[in-house]
Formats: C-alpha cells, sequence, structure tokens
C-alpha cells in the first residue's frame, strides 16, 4: 500500500498546474446552457485540445497523451484547483468516449473520437423519454430498417437531453425489436443533431437557462455504420455508459474537495459558526472519502480489475456529498444565500442548483438504492 | 507510486485470521462467553489468546530486533477487522494495537523492554485506561484516592490482563505513562452494556519503577496512543458494521411477510442500502488511517480522526438499520445481533464520539488552510 503519488505524477502535477495557471480565464465563462456560453467554452475546450489537456487518458492518435488513470486524477485535481471551466463536451469525453472505446469499431473512433477530443462535434446524450426515465428499458423510440436494408429509420422522442439545444451529436438508445424481451432489443446509436427529422425543443431549467432539450425524431434516416456495438444489444452498451456515469469517469474527486476546501474557507471567514461546525466538517471528510474511495477503486482498475456496482455506491456517495457541501455553505451565507451577481454563476447558488439535479440525473439514487441492495447485499429483486 | 490495496500477504493474513476466529469465536462462543461467571470468561479467554499468540496477532507491529514480525499497522488493521467482524471479547486492540507500538517506541527504556518482552515472550495480555478523548482535548480520568493509590475507571482488559498500561495526568507535572504489573493493581469489574468489553476500575500504584514516561515525552506518547486507539477503534467498527449488515442481509432473504422475502421490499432495500454505502466510504478512511500510522504521516491525527468519525457513524446507523429490520427477533437475546450492536453501541462513543472527532477533523483541516494562506 502506499498513498503517495511519487516523482513521475509530481512532475506531471507540476506541468499541468503550469499550463493551466497560464491558460486559465481569468473570468468566468458565461453559462454553457446559454448560445454565447456554449460558443466560449467550446473555444475553451479547443485550447485544452490545442496543447494535448483535453482528454489526457486517450490513446494519442485520437487526441490522447495514453497516459493512466492516476495521471487523469492528478490532471482532474489541478483543473479543479485551477477553477478552470466546465467541461462543455463531458457527455462525448467522459460517458460516451469509454463505451467507443471499448464497443466502436476501429472506423467509429477514427472518425468520432478526435472531433470529440477538439470540441468540433459536442456531444449530448438522448436517453430519457417522457414515459422512460428510471424505467430506461421501457423507452418506445423505434428504429426500423430502411427498405434497402443497409440502415435505420428512427421516431419517437427523447428529452431531458443536457446541452441538447446546442449539441452537434446524440448517443441514444432506440427499440429495434419490439418483439423481444424489454432489455434485449435495443440498440445503441449515434446520431448528427443536423439530421433531416430531428428537431429540437430547449426546455428551460429551474435557473431559466436551456441546459435541457426534448429531440423530436420524425423518419430519420441514420446509417448502418451510426450502430455502437451489436443490433440489439443496446442495453449492455447502454449499462457500460453508465458505469461511467456513477463509477469513475464523469465526476472525479477533485470536484468535491476543492469544493470542501472553499467551505472550510467560507467557515473560516465567517468566524466559525457553531451551527456550521458539524456539517462543514463532514462535507469535508465526505469529499475526503470519495477521494480516498476512488483511489482504492483506481488502484483496483490498474491492476486490471473491474469496476462492479460499487458504482451505483459511488454515485449515491458523489451526488449526497455535493448537496451537504452546498448546502452547508448556503447555511453559512444565511441571509445573503440568495442574492446574484448579474451575468456570472454564483459559485455556491448556481453550485447548490445543480448539485440537487445529481441525486436525479445518471439514474436515481432510489435505483442506485436498489443496485447496492440487489448487487452488493444480495437481496432479491 | 500510488497502489491504494492490499498486498496478497496481507490478504492472506486476513483470511487466516477469519479462518482462526470462525472456529474459536462463533455466536456459540460469544453466548458461552456472556453466559460465563468471571472465572470462567477468564479461562475461554485464555484458550482463545494462545490461538491467537500462535498466530503471531499480539506481537504482529513488534520489531524484528524486539523478536516481534515486525509488520506495521496496514497488516494489523486487516486483523482487527477481522476481530470487530467476530466481536472477540480479549483485549487484542489494547494489546497489539496500543501497547505493543507504544512500548517498542519507547525501546531502549528498560521499563518498556521488560514490558515489550512479556507480550513476545510470555504472550502476556495488556490493559489500557487513564486516558479520555474528548471535544475539550485529551484528559486522564485517573485520580488520586484516599488511601494514596491512584482510581482509573473504565480501563479495558483488567481481568485477562497481566500488565496494564495506565496514564494519569496532574497539572504539575503533566502526564505520566506506566506499565503496572497486575500483581500490584487490585480490578473492581465494571458493569456494562457490552459482555464482549471487559472494564475495570482500577486501583494502582504510583511507582518510579513502573514509569515509562513522564511529562513532555508522555503526553507525546498518549497523544500517539489517543491517535493508534481512534484508527484501531474504526478498524474494529467497520468489522461489526460488516458483520451487522451480514446478519440483517441474510434475514432479510428468509424472512417472508405478506408472501414475499421483506428484503424484496423497497423500504427495507433502500435502508440496508445506506448502511452499506456508510460502510463502503467508511472503509478506505481507515485504511488510509492505518497507512497514516505506519507512515507517520504529519496528517495522521486528522486521518485517524476521521476514520473514527466515519467508522462510528457506518456502524452506529448499521446497527440502527439491522435491528430495524430484524424487527422483534432483534430485540431478542435468542438472535445474535445484540453481541455485535452492544459492541458498537459501545466503541462508537470511547476513545471520543463521531461528533468529537468531526471537530478534531475540523480543526486540522482549517489549520491545513492557514497554513496553506
Amino acid at each position: 500500500m502506499d498513498l503517495t503519488f511519487g516523482p513521475d505524477l509530481d512532475a506531471f502535477r507540476t506541468e499541468a498546474r503550469a499550463w493551466l495557471a497560464a491558460h486559465v480565464p481569468a473570468e468566468p465563462l458565461p453559462s454553457f446552457d446559454t448560445a454565447e456560453g456554449f460558443e466560449a467554452h467550446r473555444a475553451w475546450e479547443r485550447t485544452l485540445y490545442t496543447d494535448r489537456w483535453s482528454v489526457v487518458s486517450w490513446p494519442v492518435e485520437y487526441g490522447g497523451r495514453d497516459l493512466g488513470i492516476f495521471e487523469w486524477l492528478v490532471f482532474e485535481e489541478e483543473y479543479y484547483r485551477a477553477r478552470a471551466p466546465k467541461r462543455v463536451s463531458q457527455n462525448g469525453i467522459f460517458l460516451l468516449a469509454p463505451t467507443m472505446l471499448e464497443y466502436g469499431t476501429p472506423e467509429q473512433k477514427a472518425r468520432y473520437l478526435p472531433p470529440m477530443a477538439s470540441a468540433d462535434e459536442i456531444w449530448c446524450q438522448g436517453w430519457s423519454e417522457p414515459d422512460a426515465g428510471s424505467d430506461l428499458a421501457g423507452i418506445r423510440s423505434r428504429a426500423a430498417r430502411n427498405d434497402t436494408g443497409d440502415g435505420w429509420i428512427l421516431n419517437g422522442q427523447k428529452t431531458w437531453a443536457s446541452r441538447g439545444a446546442f449539441a452537434e451529436w446524440c448517443f441514444g438508445i432506440f427499440r429495434t425489436d419490439p418483439e423481444a424481451e424489454r432489455h434485449r432489443g435495443l440498440t445503441y446509436f449515434l446520431l448528427a443533431m443536423d439530421s433531416p427529422g430531428v428537431t429540437v425543443r430547449p426546455i428551460p431549467q429551474i435557473d431559466g437557462e436551456t441546459g435541457f432539450a426534448e429531440i423530436f425524431f420524425d423518419n430519420v434516416e441514420v446509417p448502418e455504420d451510426q450502430v455502437l456495438g451489436e443490433v440489439g444489444a443496446g442495453w449492455s452498451v447502454a449499462m457500460a455508459t453508465a458505469g461511467s456515469e456513477r463509477g469513475l469517469s464523469l465526476r472525479s474527486p477533485a470536484r468535491y474537495t476543492m469544493a470542501a476546501d472553499r467551505l472550510v474557507q467560507l467557515y473560516a471567514s465567517r468566524g466559525g459558526p457553531p451551527a456550521s461546525t458539524d456539517a462543514v466538517a463532514q462535507a469535508h471528510m465526505d469529499a475526503e472519502a470519495y477521494q480516498l474511495h476512488t483511489y482504492w477503486t483506481a488502484s483496483k482498475v490498474a491492476r486490471g480489475q473491474a469496476v462492479g456496482p460499487e458504482a451505483s455506491a459511488n454515485k449515491i456517495f458523489w451526488s449526497e456529498t455535493d448537496v451537504a457541501i452546498h448546502t452547508a455553505a448556503l447555511d453559512l451565507l444565511g441571509p445573503e444565500a440568495e442574492l446574484r451577481r448579474a451575468g456570472v454563476p454564483s459559485e455556491w447558488l448556481d453550485g447548490y442548483l445543480f448539485s440537487l439535479a445529481g441525486p436525479i440525473y445518471a439514474g436515481t439514487n432510489e435505483i442506485q438504492r436498489n443496485v447496492v441492495a440487489e448487487r452488493l447485499l444480495g437481496l432479491p429483486r | 507510486m500510488m497502489d491504494f490495496a492490499f498486498s496478497e500477504d496481507q490478504e492472506e493474513l486476513r483470511r487466516g485470521v477469519r479462518t482462526v476466529l470462525d472456529a474459536e469465536c462463533d455466536v456459540d462462543a460469544l453466548r458461552a462467553f456472556e453466559l460465563a461467571d468471571e472465572e470462567a470468561r477468564a479461562d475461554l479467554s485464555a484458550s482463545r489468546w494462545a490461538v491467537l499468540a500462535e498466530l503471531g496477532a499480539p506481537a504482529l507491529v513488534v520489531p524484528t530486533p524486539a523478536n516481534g514480525l515486525g509488520l506495521g499497522d496496514v497488516d494489523l488493521v486487516g486483523v482487527l477487522e477481522e476481530a470487530g467482524h467476530a466481536c472477540l471479547p480479549e483485549p487484542l486492540v489494547e494489546t497489539a494495537a496500543l501497547a505493543a507500538p507504544t512500548l517498542a517506541a519507547l525501546l531502549p527504556d528498560p521499563a518498556a523492554a521488560a514490558a515489550l518482552g512479556a507480550l513476545v515472550e510470555d504472550d502476556a495480555i495488556f490493559a489500557v485506561g487513564g486516558i479520555d478523548v474528548s471535544p475539550a482535548g485529551i484528559t486522564s480520568p485517573s485520580e488520586v484516592s484516599a488511601d494514596g493509590m491512584l482510581r482509573t475507571p473504565r480501563v479495558v482488559g483488567a481481568r485477562d490482563a497481566s500488565i496494564l498500561l495506565l496514564a494519569c495526568r496532574d497539572d504539575e507535572s503533566g502526564w505520566q505513562l506506566h506499565a503496572v504489573p497486575a500483581a500490584s493493581c487490585t480490578a473492581e469489574p465494571t458493569p456494562a452494556l457490552s459482555a464482549t468489553r471487559d472494564l475495570s476500575v482500577v486501583h494502582w500504584p504510583l511507582a518510579s519503577e513502573t514509569l515509562l514516561a513522564y511529562g513532555v515525552a508522555a503526553e507525546a506518547a498518549v497523544n500517539l496512543l489517543a491517535d493508534r486507539a481512534a484508527a484501531a477503534s474504526a478498524a474494529l467498527l467497520i468489522g461489526l458494521a460488516d458483520r451487522m449488515l451480514a446478519l440483517t442481509a441474510a434475514y432479510a432473504k428468509n424472512r417472508h411477510q405478506f408472501g414475499k422475502p421483506i428484503g424484496s421490499f423497497q423500504a427495507v432495500k433502500h435502508h440496508l442500502a445506506d448502511a452499506r454505502v456508510a460502510l463502503e466510504f467508511a472503509r478506505p478512511a481507515t485504511y488510509r488511517a492505518a497507512w497514516s500510522l505506519t507512515t507517520a504521516q504529519p496528517s495522521l491525527s486528522h486521518d485517524a480522526s476521521m476514520a473514527k468519525a466515519m467508522a462510528s457513524d457506518a456502524a452506529d446507523r448499521a446497527a440502527r438499520v439491522a435491528l430495524q429490520v430484524h424487527g422483534a427477533i432483534g430485540y431478542t437475546w435468542e438472535c445474535d445481533l445484540h453481541f455485535f450492536m452492544k459492541r458498537t453501541w459501545a466503541l462508537s462513543r470511547a476513545w471520543g464520539d463521531a461528533a468529537t472527532h468531526r471537530r478534531l477533523v475540523l480543526a486540522h483541516a482549517l489549520a491545513a488552510a492557514r497554513a496553506a494562506g
């Protein structure tokens, strides 16, 4: 057991810290859930990509540095320490990419990964439907073979697609065999949002910004080479994506440890009010426990072991930790908690609103509790 | 290079301890132990300790020049977790995790060498007492009685111990740490919640020949001992929580109501899932504390307090959920659950409860934030 990073990772940390110090915008960018902010964040992604910092763990041929999981974690720590912009490419680079690296054909990887790394193509996720949220296997949007048998025709509706209002591409699951058992008969598709028959309707979120979109599909033609994985195997391909979403790659611990550090500073700057002591201490510990748990899991991954249903425990913990950190901060701010500064995201208030989505997206925490109970504790379905 | 995992040897040691304790300390053995009188308990403990000593558990972290196994806290933490899992009544924490490293650090002091020699060569059992951890800091409950002897309440392990590691403090001369032979003490057993925790009030003479350290050296030893106790208690609590969840998951699979196993109901699943998540995240905090002890990290006190706070909360939650899911049967002495719950309720408060350690953690975090500017 060794909990030190060692000279190589320390050197890599120094390099990342220096680059970020020289390049992170001095002023926060406008929210990426606005048209202007989306493009500002795309420009930032290009800056990252130009110096090969956008996807450090990917193979070199797709725009990465072919680095290991601990280098990625170190980069993330420095990224959050530098308070660099949120990743507008996150659905693609953190969720779709690991799935594509596992299930994609060589041609698909060569076609889709480089523009994903450079943010020339930004992806959204088309999974939920109006009647299929937690019950994801209940999706009804359909894909049928076209007349010539070399492609598919998609019909239906997806909703709650984060960044769907502005993204160029969408990864979605569609029912290709309505007769099959509901977890079978699903297929994972890669879709251009400018395909004829695609209609996007932005949905304002509780902060008033258009973070979500509904996506309507009306006889949308999709070629065969835009199926990811086997036809009919969409559920297992989707579960690989969900594993990334709940497990290691979407929410790196640096996000929480850095927020908890700022919470401790806020507590100190307010004179350490006793009413907040327990909540601040617990938030600090939970963020650090999440970091330690991630090192624990990453050590398994580095030894070639798989991440199993522990990913669901992980998702419950990071999402509730995020809510707890921001709740404690708003409590410290008291009557000032509701105040905003015009035009820029307000760290604690907007952070709080965002944190409240965490127990809902990536599979509600109630679904994750079922997974923990059934697969980690062996309780009957 | 970062590798947060146990080695194959460490896993094998843990499995070996599990096998031995499954045989020597199953629930029938716990039941027999609780029903036995003091004398019979001493006999049961002596025979079980002989098996643990055979395994090398008490002297695991004693350095090889002192004839120990020369291993560290990372090797020991899995053994302690197994002791919690089995609800082992004997003072393994006091002997292996507190007395052994504290005495080893005081070598070549002759009193420490003699006591450590007894631990290694004679399989001596140690009791520990005279140190309390509270939000006010580390204090000693040891007091001078009318007869001039010291009186220390809540000493753990005195029934079986041949040597007692006892601390006292007064405002003039500060801390003193002593290794007192059992023959020169009197121990009155204290009735308490858990039969698997042996508590006594100990009367002992303050004598220069038992003195291990005083003043600044004793204070440093006591502070480190409190960190060691927090980390070791966390390991026991993790093992207890794991056992209670295993018992409860098994029960929820077999117990039927409304024609189904109660474990198929979401209300039950979600209780258990929350307890499982708390355990999942207390575990790495506990293992990190062991690593910080072995490598003498500057963050050691923070790390030990964090482990104790998280493990206390995780085990308390596991106990609460375990009882609720068992229902009325869990409230009976016939059901096995109470052994593990009672030990948890006691241990989650011993050596500082979760709220105390949260405050200590935050004090360290604030100091670190000031140091970072």
